[in-house]
Order: C-alpha cells, then structure tokens, then sequence
C-alpha cells in the first residue's frame, strides 16, 4: 500500500488519478475504461494501476484506452493494443498462458494435492504411540480435568 | 553516553543470545539441570540488554541527538513528540531493533509463563528462541547498526515522510511485529518437540496460546495498516495487495491454519505432525516476510533498506532456519505417529479442509508475490501480478471456506454425518440465502458479487450464533440462557472469531461491488448528486498549516434537502518535501462512510473533486476487531491460563 506513496512522491503536481477532463462523456465506454484501467500497470509506478496513479504516462495511457474504445475497440483489443507497445508488465493480471499457466494452476494444483493427502491422512491407521510414563500420565490427567 | 551504552548493551545481548542457544540445549541432550537452568535467567538478561538498547535510541530520538546516523536520518526538531518515538521503529535498523525487542519479550514470557513446562522442553524452547535471536542481532549488529555516530553532526535532521506522521502509522508496525516475533514461539516450539521426539496433547494446550496471540496481534496490525490506507491514501482503498501487505497476509493466514490443527491435536491427538509442519511454515512466512520488506527485493517504499547485503544476510537466517527445522522435521516426523483416529466425515476432517484452504490461499498468495521475481529470473520475463490477480485467484479458497466453516463447527469429533450437522443450520442456510436472493432483486445491473457476498457473510455469522445456541444445550430458554453464561470462554471466542470472519466477508464484498464514486470538475457554489445525496462545494480557500499550506474546500452533504454533515477535504503542499498529500474528509456511519477529496484547481476554474459513497466500511475493521477480540477470549479460556501455569494469559503482557 505504501507502494502508492512513493508514486506519490514521484509526481509531485496533481493529487487525484483519473481527472475529469479525461472522462468519456458515454458513461457504459467510460465504465468501460475504468475497468481496463484498473487491471494496467502504471509502467513506471511501484505497483499502481494507472486509474490510480499521478504519473503522466500513466495519464497517457488513459486517454490512449478511452481514444481506442472510443474507435470502436472491444476491451481485448484495447489491452492487445496497450500489451503490444508496453509489453506484459503492464498486465496486472498475467495471462494464463505459456509460463503463465503455472502461476494460474499453482492454487488449483495444491488443492488438488493438499486434498488428496488430507483424504489419505483420514483413511491411514494409527500405529501405537511411545506410551508416557507413570508421572506424565498423572500429570496429563490433572490438566485435562481442569 | 546513553547511546554508548545502548550500544554496549546490544553487543551483550548478542553474546548472552549465543550462551542461550547453545549451552542449554546441550545441557536437555546431556540431563545437565544446571545448564538447561540457565536458560531462564539467559532470557531475561536477554529482555532487559534488548530492551535497555531500545531505551537509548528512544531517548537519542526524545532529545533529537542529531549525532546519530539513524536520528539525523529520520527526524527533525519541529516534529510532534509522538513522532519523535515513532520514528524509532519508522526505519531499517529501529525496526529491527524492535523485532529483536519483541523476539527478546516473548522469550522472557516463556520464562514467565511456562512455569510448568517439563525442564527440557522448556531449556530446548528458550535456546531455540535464543538462536533466532542471536541471529537477528547479529543481522542488526553487522549489517544495520542503529547505534552508529555521524563525525560531523547536522544542525537538524531530515524530516520524516508527512505520509507517514499518522497515529494509523505510528502503531501499525509493532502490532505486525509482535505478530511476525510471535511466530517465533510456535516454530521454537515445534522444533524443540521435534529434537524431543514427542507431541503430545499437554504440547498442543501450551503451543496455541503463543499462536493465538501472535495471530491476534497480526489481525490488529493488519487492520490498522488497511484503516491507514483507507483514510490516508485518498481513494478509499483498503487493500492493495501490495508484496509488504502480502508479507503480513501469509503468515496471518497459516497462523489462522495452525490454531486449529492445535485444536486437533489438543482435543485429539491427531494431525500432530502436519501441525508441525504448519508452526514452521508460518515462521517461515514471518521471515519470508521480513526478508520481503527488508531486503527491498520487491522494490515498494516499504523497503527502507535497498542494500543487497542486507537480504542476503536475511535469505542466508531464513535458509539456515527453514532448512534446519525442515530436515529435523523430516527425519523425526514418522516419530510423531496419530493416535486418534477419525472418519472422513468428522469435526478432524473439516479442520483439517479449512488447513488445507488456509494454507493454499496462502500459498497462492506467496506465489503472486514472488512471482514477477520467479519470471524474471528463470525466463526474463518482466511481468506484474497485481490486485486483479489475486481477487481472482484467492477468491475461491476464502469462499469455500466460509461454505464449509458453520457445516464443519457443527460436527462431532472422530465421526459425523453431513446431514445430521446440517439439520440445525438449515434455517441460517435459508435466511442466507433469502438475503443474498432479496439484495440480489434490490440492486440493478451490478454484479453478483455483493449478494454473494451477503449471503455467505450471514451464513458464516449465522452458523456461529446457532453452533452458540446449540452449545447452551436443551431445555427452556431460562436454562439455556443460565448456560450460555456459563460456557466456556473458548466457545465465546470461536463465536465471536467467527462471525467477524462472516462481517469482514460480507463488508468486503459490499465495498467492491456498491461504492459510489463520482470524479468531477465543480465549481464553488455547485452542487452535484452521489447516489442519494447531493454535495454543494460550498468554498476553497487557502489555508496555512504548520509545516504545510493547504486547499481547504468546506462541502455539505444533504440528503433529500436535508444537511446531513458538513465536510472539509484538504489537499495539502509540504514545502520541505515539495510534496502534495489528499487529507479525504469522512463522515463514518453505521451502513456508509460519505468520502470526500479535493483535487487540483482546474485552468477552466473550478476544482476536481472525487466523492465516494462507501458502503459499510466499518463494518470491514469492525469485522478484523471481531476476529481480535474472538482470539482475546479464547486466549483467555481457563484451561489455557491453568496450562501456562500462570498468573496472566501471555497477551496481557505490554507491548513495551
């Protein structure tokens, strides 16, 4: 979160994101545009989606989102279009795609995982445990009536 | 000379660390009383050197000891005393100075509290929290002395971040410390069990209240530092998934895991090493954690450190650790055989599904956060992952948790049945589902989210009242109500835990899918609608603070013609730092937070102005508060405090 504060700091003049005089005058466009927006990275910020930051190229892609949605862009386009010239680091949400795919099937794959051993966790039998000795038998059993 | 002192102080510290983790533990290998006794007053010194070295870089930072690195750094005459103090942890070194302090306080309550802990447990646990300490201080000592002098001192210091003058601030790190430090006390414990060879379910009852006080500390530390972003920040986000946050977030999340497989081997003797194995992790996390927001390997303004130094020494404590009680854990696990046995349909399985969804949304968000580092490295990739991702991603795991928690908390031990559990939940199962179903017809054209969100969030809470209810046992209402009084304070705990969950759900997603945002150009004398209400900019003038100048715009609020509050949103200008910060004005309500900014005069006249309308914000910290105070009652359950043997739960203890 702190992140946003050294965006901040960086550019020093303007003190609010999306400014009025970029909006889109079409309020379902301009919807449009904040949710693309929200999901780009500001290319020189420290993780700050450019609806959220003060950079001016920041404010450059703005307007280039809502100039192509504006040409009659679908929203895959229009991120195509911003990816094509800004590479993907300016994608928030990586595609599941190539190496990608790793980063998307990690959590899947671990539930996988973590659930099939906790079912097999439940189907093992016990062995019998080291017994405890005469005093901390005692001991346990004092505690436990507690 | 108070300084020299600290310093020297330190420097013991370190030394009596190293006897603390080295002769003890000998002593537990060879039955030598003698020496795991020394364990005890080795803690203790411990606490009072750390803590004397603590005293002088406060006092250094009191008295503006502009001779000193670190306070020349951070500080400045003309700041407010609260920040002078602040500022001693609001740094690289004075933050770990603090860690090593809380590391050193926990190993004292130890002392204090673990009065009935057998000797070799106890010396084990002491050296184990010795050997940590000893490398954090050495870390500190070689790489980030706070104690080091300037050969030629300045007249004044260089002021500290306006941003971060904030009481939000001030108090956010050292709750996340003593959260991260706490850790350290379930992993002494783990490992300490593991070179004894037994975990038993006395181990479990004087394991969990250690965790469950560092969790409740990260709970508070991580609501605060979202309150703080919500109210400072200026746009009214409370989460960004930002690495640091997420650095608090993972160890939060298998701390939450490992609470309640503790409860499964107290109460049954099972799950002992998977437990184990959970106590590590979240350790590990903890350092993973400080190595994140100190080694500035994700670069974000958290890492007041960009030395690579720095990380390396910390990846190389993390190895060491990990790497350490990893190996010790996989040759003594097969020792740690189950004893209960349970079905797959039992209370033990759906804790032990909530450890697996806990400990995958964790590990889903560790992989987020390392992942721009994993692609740049083996494919030179540049690539982001951000808060899209993780809503995405996360999402499900938190989800099915709440399905699974109220049907799981109903269920018997050993062996249950889905239906039976279900049977007293149907009426929450209806009533859930009749809210999500009624928001779902009374909003239009938004997503699912928010109904979703209700209808989960009621279930959750819902499921705890009624799990409540049920534990009163049968009879008439006197009866039950007489027994509610006097059920335990773990089942209070549990309740209350819960249905801040099931709040902190609901407001969550109320906040994504209802906030109002309106961005305008208005000029003095406007006025505009959010949602029911209608904003007037009533007058900007320029105002001189202190150390700041400042656009001040007096806004009222009405609703259907009536004023509701008046609110002053500011932007401000620090000369010194050249640098502007939105101070948003809030009008906090039960149901809705009205959020207001000013922004830049525009050449066309008028001002940009942001307005929010936040649904249910509270109800988010209101939520985290919840969950915090379910863990204060549970920690405060008699058989814990009989279990430490001990005056005093752990939690009461000051957090200096």
């Amino acid at each position: 979160m702190r992140a946003l504060v050294l965006c901040l700091m960086l550019f020093a003049s303007p003190a609010l994101a999306v400014q009025p005089d970029e909006m889109l005058s079409d309020p379902v466009l301009e919807a449009r545009a904040r949710d693309i927006s929200r999901d780009l990275r500001c290319p020189v910020c420290q993780g700050e989606a450019i609806d959220d930051s003060n950079a001016p190229i920041s404010r450059d892609l703005r307007l280039l989102v809502r100039e192509r949605l504006v040409a009659g862009d679908s929203d895959a386009e229009v991120v195509d279009y911003i990816v094509a010239r800004y590479g993907e680091f300016v994608l928030f949400k990586p595609r599941a795609s190539g190496t990608g795919l790793i980063l998307w099937l990690a959590g899947p794959a671990m539930l996988l995982i973590g659930g099939g051993l906790a079912y097999a966790m439940t189907r093992r039998r016990a062995r019998p445990e080291a017994e405890l000795t005469e005093a901390e038998k005692a001991r346990l059993a004092e505690l436990m009536k507690e | 000379m108070i300084v020299e002192l600290g310093h020297f102080a330190l420097i013991l510290a370190f030394a009596v660390a190293l006897v603390q983790a080295t002769l003890p533990l000998y002593g537990a290998a060879q039955r030598d009383a003698r020496l795991m006794a020394l364990a005890e007053p080795a803690a203790l010194v411990q606490l009072i050197l750390i803590a004397a070295a603590f005293g002088a870089l406060t006092y250094a930072f009191v008295v503006s000891d502009f001779s000193l690195r670190l306070v020349t750094l951070n500080s400045h005459t003309d700041k407010p005393m609260l920040y002078k103090v602040a500022g001693v942890w609001g740094n690289h070194e004075g933050s770990l100075l603090l860690w090593v302090l809380s590391l050193a306080l926990f190993g004292a309550c130890a002392v204090w509290f673990g009065g009935n802990l057998p000797a070799t447990l106890k010396a084990r646990v002491l050296a184990v929290q010795g050997l940590i300490g000893a490398a954090f201080l050495a870390f500190l000592l070689f790489t980030s002395n706070p104690f080091l002098r300037l050969a030629n001192p300045p007249m004044n210091g260089d002021d500290l971040n306006p941003l971060l003058q904030d009481p939000g601030l001030a108090f956010h790190p050292p709750f996340l410390y003593l959260g991260y430090v706490g850790l350290s006390m379930s992993f002494s414990f783990a490992v300490a069990a593991l070179i004894e060879g037994r975990i038993d379910a006395a181990w479990a009852r004087w394991v969990r209240p250690w965790t469950l006080a560092a969790w409740i500390f990260l709970t508070i530390g991580i609501a605060l530092g979202s309150w703080w972003a919500y109210y400072e920040l200026g746009w009214g986000g409370f989460w960004f998934w930002d690495p640091v946050e997420n650095a608090s977030f993972m160890p939060w999340l298998i701390a939450a895991a490992l609470l309640h497989s503790a409860i499964v081997v107290e109460k049954r003797e099972s799950l002992k090493a998977w437990t184990i194995l959970l106590a590590i992790i979240a350790f590990g996390f903890s350092l993973t954690g400080t190595f994140i927001v100190r080694s500035g390997v994700i670069t974000s303004v958290h890492s007041f450190a960009n030395d690579p130094e720095r990380g390396v020494f910390i990846l190389m404590i993390l190895a060491v650790f990990m790497g350490g009680a990893l190996t010790l854990f996989a040759f003594r696990a097969g020792a740690l055989e189950a004893k209960g046995m349970f079905s797959t349909i039992s209370r033990e399985s759906a804790l032990l599904a909530n450890n697996v969804l806990l400990a995958v949304a964790s590990f889903v968000v560790f992989i987020g956060t390392i992942w721009p580092l994993v692609a740049e490295m083996l494919w030179a990739q540049k690539l982001s992952v951000g808060e899209p991702f993780f809503n995405a991603a996360f999402t499900p795991f938190m989800v099915l948790l709440a399905l699974i928690l109220p049907v799981g908390a109903l269920m018997p031990w050993k062996r249950a049945e889905i239906g039976k559990a279900m049977r007293p939940l149907r009426g929450a199962l209806a009533l859930a589902l009749a809210l999500g179903l009624l928001a779902f017809a009374l909003q239009t054209g938004r997503s699912a989210l928010g109904p979703v969100g209700l209808a989960l969030g009621a279930w959750v809470v819902l499921g705890a009242l009624i799990d409540l209810w049920n534990r009163a046992g049968r009879g008439g209402l006197a009866d039950k109500f007489a027994r509610l009084g006097r059920l335990g304070r773990a089942d209070w705990g549990k309740a209350t835990a819960h249905s801040g969950l099931g709040v902190t759900i609901f407001a969550v997603a109320a906040m994504h899918a209802w906030a109002i945002e309106d961005i305008r150009v208005v000029n003095v004398g406007e006025t505009f609608a959010v949602g029911r209400y209608e904003v007037l900019l009533k007058d900007a003038t320029e105002v001189q603070g202190p150390n700041y100048t400042s656009t001040m715009a007096e806004m009222v609020v009405s609703r259907a013609g009536a004023e509701v509050v008046t609110l002053f949103p500011e932007k401000r200008v620090y000369p010194v730092q050249a640098m502007p910060t939105t101070e948003a004005a809030i009008d906090y309500g039960f149901a809705r937070d009205l959020y207001l900014v000013i922004g830049d005069a525009q050449d066309s006249g008028g001002y940009a102005v942001r307005a929010y309308v936040k649904p249910f914000a509270n109800w988010l910290w209101g939520g985290a508060l919840m969950m915090a105070f379910g863990g204060m009652l549970s920690l405060t359950d008699r058989r814990y405090r009989l279990a430490a043997g001990a005056r005093r739960a752990p939690a009461a203890q000051p957090a200096e």
